[in-house]
């Protein structure tokens, strides 16, 4: 299951010879240790000459937790460091020529850029009531961002934070994403831009146990993704309590005393699944705040060979169940303390797979459903959100064929698989206290896979 | 029923000397675990009873939460037992995610082993001696001790006594060829060398058991079993374990059609016709099972739930050796006493879960309670004790289906009677009961009644009020 690949081409010879040859060389990506501190070097805000929301953003990355050990500037010169990231702040560009100054100013800062570096943008939503030089110059943001992040090597990646609907630079929400894509918890999300679109959230107690004092339930967990997810909720301090098919009980339970949560034998297509669920994790743990949806199957088959059972048991599994669940959620009262869903989508959800069309529908209609259902929860401080990842090292993909697997572990920018744990990262974040202005979103955890990304 | 008195007492009220516990006391039953029982020589083939016993814990830990928590009491044993294994429910805890602290013994008692643990646990905690306590068992055909022969056995040890290596030779110079074959395991009745098997026949025999009712008895408990499974009820009861989800003797097909095809292996040498087939006698099994019993009130403050009460229980034993008891004829004496004691008649349970030794042991014991002589006779009775409402009987299957891993039997049943008496509560809003009643080697037998016990008006007061 491990891509030894990517230890051959970061030794010496290997590196050498991968060089020579011209062959991909992936970086080893940056990712969450404890203690690990959130950037890697100093950090550039770069922005307009005198942008105040660049000072803004400085200001904000200072004085956030752990910031204040950071180096921050706000222009290149004298940096003896290689940049642990760059921050381009472009919130007040007005038409596209305002992005030659940042942009270029980037230029130079790239060839600094220390190895797992990162590069953010901040920006606000284009859209149809803006002008159109505003709205040109919002929208070319998106463009250059992807193309930068296909730039960046050794496990450099690039992501945007969108600011929709007038919120503003000072919303929980912006800071949380900035964290996110500065720290390694992000190593595998690249190329992507998160819509912030409301200032609902607060940042939590303790960035090291945001979780602390709530009560998660994950789905799909005995192995795979769904561990990985487990893990990390419980290391940032949730109660998890972990569901997966009684025939999974034995790794289940393993995992349940290894996160010190409860183990729920139960099959997520049940009607009464969502009552279960609620009714463990209110009468064992005292409430229930935020819900996983990992559980998922596939029964890949051309369209024209489909049987109806291939067709059905996926849509049930994938889709039909999260959808009966969150039926349940919506109504109960205990899932009302800024309660979150975050649903596991697939890149063959946005942009298709051959053979896949069941599981394509059934992942598209995860998206589907989270737009719909974050406003749904937004009443009482909740979000409904996605995550999609791309290709990841798993027990599932470890039976793709080998030389599929190594083509696919190739096809995006980070040249590299991601780990479950990017994906869990990704999960935690989003069930994180201060991700509530981030609702009815998709983030993709793919290194900027070339498909969908 | 008459029920004691729910008012709490405190500790320093408490005279010197006077055990320090609250009358109203209750031992609850919070849940159950269990791993699929494995066919002899199946999917268990390589698992000790340490390993089985170990991963039942694990798993009522993962149902319960319980990681690193220090339990009053672990007690459990096993019928078929290595002598290394002299400290096993300690090594299991060990073992498991719970807190090595956690104080442990081992039980053993033939095939009541289990339901003698919990009968045990639950007295303690009445007592207010612990607060909370698993209770089970395993035991393993699969990884069964061999034992070197007699002979062998005793040159060995004096040669580890002697001095010298020429009193060593001689120890072992009195070795002979036939002492070298090992000596397995015997699950034959010691003083009358018939196995179990044998010796049911008998009783078979006398009470005229027919085959097809026998056939009908086992072909009910498969399909009871299977529907259980199906409607989900061991979701919460049940951990697989190397790769078994069910139990693997189960056959939901089961029919009295197809078990009648088979041919008797037990009591072929008496003078009628022969009954007992391997259909309808619980094959050998490895498995495990545990049960967790506590306070009301830790069951409380853990966050747990109440599904039932241990209400009491009860052992007896028959002189199968000389007397003319059948040999698993014991619980039809253990329950008339334990019901009197109680207050209770048979028409008193909603469930009866009479473990299925053979289809004929439950089938010998239901005809002894309708039998006016016997009653009369063996039991002191004045006439019948009565009948039982079949259609409330292993109403989830019991060990001809599931199978009968010795020891482990009596938690599976303990938390199977436990469910559902809750679920029955749950249902009507009255309290609903159970009897278990387990036969076993040596003319044993254990009963116990279990009880509804999540609305049991005036409990939380007693719990409240208790300083324990």
């Amino acid at each position: 299951m491990s891509d030894s690949y990517v230890s051959l081409v970061n030794g010496g010879l290997g590196g050498t010879v991968a060089k020579k040859l011209g062959l991909p060389r992936p970086g080893v990506l940056r990712r969450q240790t404890p203690d690990a501190p959130f950037a890697p070097g100093p950090v550039l805000v770069l922005g307009s000459p005198a942008s105040a929301d660049a000072d803004a953003v400085a200001q904000l990355i200072l004085t956030s937790d752990g910031g204040a050990d950071l180096d921050i500037r706000r222009a290149a010169a004298g940096a003896s460091a290689r940049w642990g990231a760059v921050v381009v702040v472009l919130s007040d560009v007005e038409h596209p020529r305002d992005l030659a100054a940042p942009m270029l100013d980037l230029s130079g800062a790239l060839r600094a850029l220390a190895p797992g570096g990162r590069v953010v943008t901040i920006s606000r939503e284009a859209t149809s009531s803006d002008t159109p030089s505003v709205a040109a110059a919002r929208q070319g943001v998106d463009g250059a961002l992807r193309s930068l992040a296909k730039e960046l090597r050794a496990g450099a990646t690039g992501n945007g934070i969108v600011l929709a609907g007038g919120v503003d630079l000072t919303a929980a929400s912006v800071g949380a994403a900035l964290r996110f894509f500065l720290s390694p918890r992000s190593a595998f999300v690249d190329g992507q831009l998160l819509t912030v679109s409301s200032v609902a959230g607060e940042a939590p107690g303790s960035w090291d146990r945001p979780l602390e004092g709530r009560v998660a339930v994950v789905t799909g967990a005995a192995r795979g993704i769904g561990a990985a997810i487990a893990r990390v909720l419980a290391r940032d301090g949730a109660r998890v309590v972990v569901v997966d098919v009684p025939a999974a009980g034995e790794a289940l339970a393993a995992l349940a005393n290894e996160v010190r949560g409860t183990a729920l034998q139960l099959d997520i297509t049940a009607p009464d699944a969502g009552e279960r669920i609620i009714d463990h994790a209110v009468s064992r743990h005292g409430g229930l705040d935020i819900v996983v949806h990992n559980a998922g199957i596939t029964r890949d088959k051309l369209l024209a060979n489909m049987s109806p059972e291939q067709w059905d048991s996926v849509l049930a599994v994938n889709i039909g169940a999260q959808l009966t669940i969150n039926e349940a959620l919506l109504a109960s009262p205990a899932f009302t303390r800024s309660p979150r869903i975050v649903s596991l989508a697939s890149t063959s959800g946005i942009a298709g797979n051959r053979g896949q069309t069941n599981y394509a529908a059934s992942k598209g209609g995860v998206i589907g459903m989270v737009r719909a259902t974050g406003p749904l929860l937004a009443g009482v401080g909740g979000t409904a959100n996605a995550v999609a990842p791309g290709f990841i090292e798993t027990e599932m993909t470890s039976r793709i064929p080998f030389a599929t697997r190594e083509v696919a572990r190739r096809l995006n920018s980070l040249q590299q698989a991601g780990l479950p744990v990017d994906v869990a990262e990704a999960v935690a974040f989003l069930a994180g206290p201060a991700a509530g202005g981030i609702n009815g979103e998709v983030l993709r955890v793919c290194g900027q896979n070339l498909v969908g990304a | 029923m008459p029920r004691r008195p729910q008012t709490p007492t405190t500790i320093p009220t408490t005279p010197a000397g006077t055990p320090a516990h609250d009358a109203g006391r209750e031992a609850v039953i919070v849940g159950g675990n269990r791993i699929p029982f494995a066919r002899a020589g199946g999917a268990y083939a390589n698992a000790s009873n340490q390993d089985m016993l170990t991963a039942a814990l694990d798993g009522l830990v993962a149902r319960f939460g319980l990681q690193g928590e220090r339990i009053g009491e672990v007690v459990a044993g096993s019928v078929l037992k290595h002598s290394r294994d002299f400290n096993l429910a300690r090594e299991c805890v060990l073992g498991s995610s719970l807190s090595p602290q956690t104080p442990a013994y081992d039980l053993q008692q033939a095939c009541a082993t289990g339901l003698e643990a919990v009968i045990g646990v639950s007295n303690k905690i009445r007592l207010g001696q612990i607060e909370s306590a698993i209770a089970g068992g395993a035991d393993t055909i699969s990884d069964a001790p061999i034992a070197v022969s007699e002979g062998l056995r005793r040159a060995l040890l004096k040669a580890s006594h002697a001095k010298s290596l020429s009193a060593r030779i001689k120890a072992f110079a009195s070795v002979r060829p036939a002492d070298l074959a090992p000596a397995t395991p015997r699950t034959d009745e010691p003083r009358t060398g018939l196995s179990m098997g044998e010796h049911q026949a008998i009783t078979t025999a006398t009470w005229s058991i027919g085959r097809e009712e026998q056939d009908a008895l086992a072909a009910a408990s498969h399909q009871n079993l299977a529907a259980a499974y199906d409607a989900g009820f061991f979701d919460d009861l049940v951990t697989p374990y190397k790769g078994l989800v069910r139990d693997a003797n189960l056959r939901p097909d089961s029919s009295v059609e197809k078990l009648a095809k088979l041919s008797p292996v037990f009591g072929t040498s008496l003078a009628v016709p022969a009954t007992m087939t391997a259909g309808n006698s619980t094959p050998l099994s490895d498995g495990a099972s545990v049960v967790l019993v506590a306070s009301r009130a830790w069951a409380r403050d853990h966050d747990l739930p109440v599904l039932a009460r241990v209400v009491d229980g009860e052992s007896a034993a028959v002189d199968y050796v000389h007397g003319h008891d059948g040999l698993l004829m014991a619980p039809a004496h253990a329950v008339p006493r334990l019901l009197a004691r109680n207050a209770l008649t048979l028409d008193d349970f909603d469930f009866f879960e009479i473990h299925e030794a053979f289809a004929s042991t439950v089938l010998t014991t239901l005809a002894a309670w309708e039998d006016a002589d016997y009653c009369r006779t063996e039991l002191g009775l004045d006439g019948p004790f009565g009948s039982i409402d079949r259609s409330r009987l292993n109403v989830t299957g019991s060990s001809l289906a599931a199978g009968h891993p010795f020891a482990a039997t009596g938690a599976r049943i303990v938390a199977t009677a436990a469910k559902l008496v809750a679920n029955r509560a749950a249902e009507t809003g009255k309290v609903s009961r159970a009897l278990v009643s387990i036969c076993a080697a040596g003319g044993l037998g254990v009963a116990a009644i279990i009880e509804s016990a999540a609305s049991v008006p005036g409990a939380d007061a007693a719990t409240t009020g208790g300083a324990l």
